[in-house]
């Protein structure tokens, strides 16, 4: 047996999981932030804003008041700037009141290396200056290259370097799903059909 | 894209983009700290040749915000006044590890030869030269457009009709503005005397007037250039007075103007002649907001050139490459 076959992604989380881990986030954060008074939200685009937009519906539904929410493009202050050509900016849109003083929770679809984390600290300190600055990711992969860890995991999924998590949402793919499969599965199995199957090794 | 030599480089795509990127950079004007990392490492070469304050400042203030390495570099003063080329002053910004070049030079196509050349292997950006080009004043003034008469991102500026006034002989803003109005789908009249309209201007896609009162009630923004003395060898006009009562604004024309439309002014201000005082300070003048937007407009174009994988980058990734 070939070893190397690539994997087809498989879904881990459906859309009644990913509502489901929501919901609970949204509890674990009015709990732990004692009714979440001075909560400001705040989403990490692309996905990790309609993750914080369902967030902040749950947490009105729960607490009955108007959580600010906000986004937050983090392009500018990425390390891997150099590597790839210039990207286009996303809005960033900081609540009226700002964010001094109050617990801002970032909220973002998957935590990987960190670094987007990191961008996102760097992006809040020229911004203001919170109370306290919480995480809230819907997966947790693992393979930490910086000391930081997620508050509000939604699940934890121990991965292989060679494995892609896919986070797809309505907002923007049209279905809920979670996904891992191997990296590179698109490339190589079109690169399989690709060459002649009937001609021997 | 690698220059901003002439705003005939830029695809509507590639305008509208910087439009964008700078409605998200002009975000940063309104914070305490107004600053982004994002060139952090990066040297930028302020090259001036000819005077100027608000575009040298202008830059100089966007470079700073993206916090790249500014260096500021006046002919005047420099190896430049003792004789150096253009080739030579190149080899030595290169050989100083120059990422961009924001070149103003007195003789049109300057920047256009230091970007064909091999003599830098870093961006260049025309900051105005001769007679020829500005296009980040284009660029400035089509946000400024955009924001008073079709503002969202992603809009362009389809069907609004700009006029521009003055000496468009010597003006490199109009000549920059009136092809990247067109690449936005906007309709340019010129109005001028004719003897400051460019020979050829009938290829030009523009219209041509001669009577400013006829085209301002279909004006949606009116931009009156400076009287650039400076350049003037001959008499291109009568008098002042005479110029000042067929092409300057004042109060009178400002009402024929429609309720929605804006009047521009690049800058710096002939009050008096070009534009009254009465005019300049209205709040439909947009001369100081420019200033303000092309601060912004700056940031998204230097963002745009430097701030992802640049030349240089490549290289010493091949070179690295090449070695192991």
């Amino acid at each position: 047996m070939n070893t190397d076959t690539p994997r087809p992604p498989h879904q881990v989380l459906d859309g009644a999981d990913i509502t489901r881990v929501i919901t609970r986030i949204a509890h674990e954060i009015v709990e732990r932030a004692k009714g979440a008074e001075d909560v400001v939200l705040l989403g990490i685009h692309t996905r990790g804003v309609h993750l914080a937009r369902r967030l902040h519906t749950r947490l009105t539904q729960i607490t009955g008041r108007d959580i600010p929410l906000g986004t937050l493009d983090i392009t500018m202050y990425r390390d891997d700037l150099r590597l790839k050509p210039a990207r286009a900016l996303e809005h960033t849109d900081i609540p009226a009141d700002g964010i001094d003083g109050k617990l801002v929770i970032l909220v973002d679809d998957v935590l990987f290396s960190g670094r987007t984390v990191r961008a996102a600290l760097d992006a809040l300190g020229d911004i203001g200056r919170p109370r306290a600055v919480q995480l809230a990711v819907l997966v947790d992969r693992g393979h930490r290259e910086l000391p930081i860890r997620a508050d509000y995991v939604g699940k934890n999924l121990p991965t292989s370097l060679r494995e892609a998590v896919q986070v797809r949402l309505a907002d923007s793919d049209g279905e809920d799903a979670v996904l891992v499969g191997d990296r590179d599965y698109k490339v190589r199995s079109s690169q399989a059909l690709a060459a002649d199957p009937t001609k021997p090794e | 894209m690698r220059h901003l030599v002439s705003a005939a480089d830029l695809s509507r795509d590639d305008a509208l983009l910087i439009l964008d990127t700078a409605e998200e950079l002009a975000q940063l004007s309104g914070r305490a700290v107004k600053k982004l990392p994002t060139l952090r490492g990066r040297t930028v070469v302020n090259l001036f040749f000819e005077d100027s304050t608000r575009t040298k400042t202008s830059f100089e203030v966007a470079e700073k915000r993206l916090s790249a390495d500014v260096i500021n570099f006046a002919a005047k003063g420099s190896s430049v006044s003792k004789g150096e080329s253009l080739k030579d002053t190149a080899l030595t910004l290169q050989a100083m590890g120059a990422d961009a070049v924001v070149i103003r030079h007195h003789a049109s196509g300057a920047p256009a030869r230091l970007a064909q050349s091999d003599w830098l292997h870093g961006s260049v950006i025309n900051a105005g030269d001769g007679t020829h080009e500005h296009p980040t004043q284009a660029l400035l003034d089509a946000f400024t457009m955009r924001r008073h008469l079709n503002p969202g991102l992603g809009n362009d500026l389809a069907g609004r009709r700009i006029t521009i006034v003055g000496d468009v002989l010597h003006s490199r803003v109009a000549r920059s503005n009136v092809l990247l109005l067109n690449t936005l789908g906007a309709e340019v009249t010129f109005v001028a005397p004719p003897t400051l309209l460019p020979i050829g201007i009938e290829n030009w896609p523009c219209e041509v007037s001669y009577d400013l009162d006829a085209t301002l009630a279909k004006t949606d923004a009116l931009m009156m250039l400076r009287v650039q003395r400076e350049r003037m060898n001959a008499a291109f006009f009568p008098t002042e007075r005479e110029y000042s009562r067929r092409y300057g604004m004042h109060g009178g024309r400002l009402a024929k103007l429609p309720e929605h439309a804006i009047v521009m002014h690049p800058g710096p201000m002939v009050r008096g002649m070009e534009i009254t005082a009465e005019v300049a300070d209205s709040p439909r003048c947009t001369a100081v907001e420019q200033v303000a937007n092309g601060v912004s407009i700056r940031m998204a174009v230097l963002y745009l050139l430097l701030g992802g994988a640049t030349a240089s980058d490549t290289n010493s990734t091949n070179t690295s490459e090449a070695a192991k």
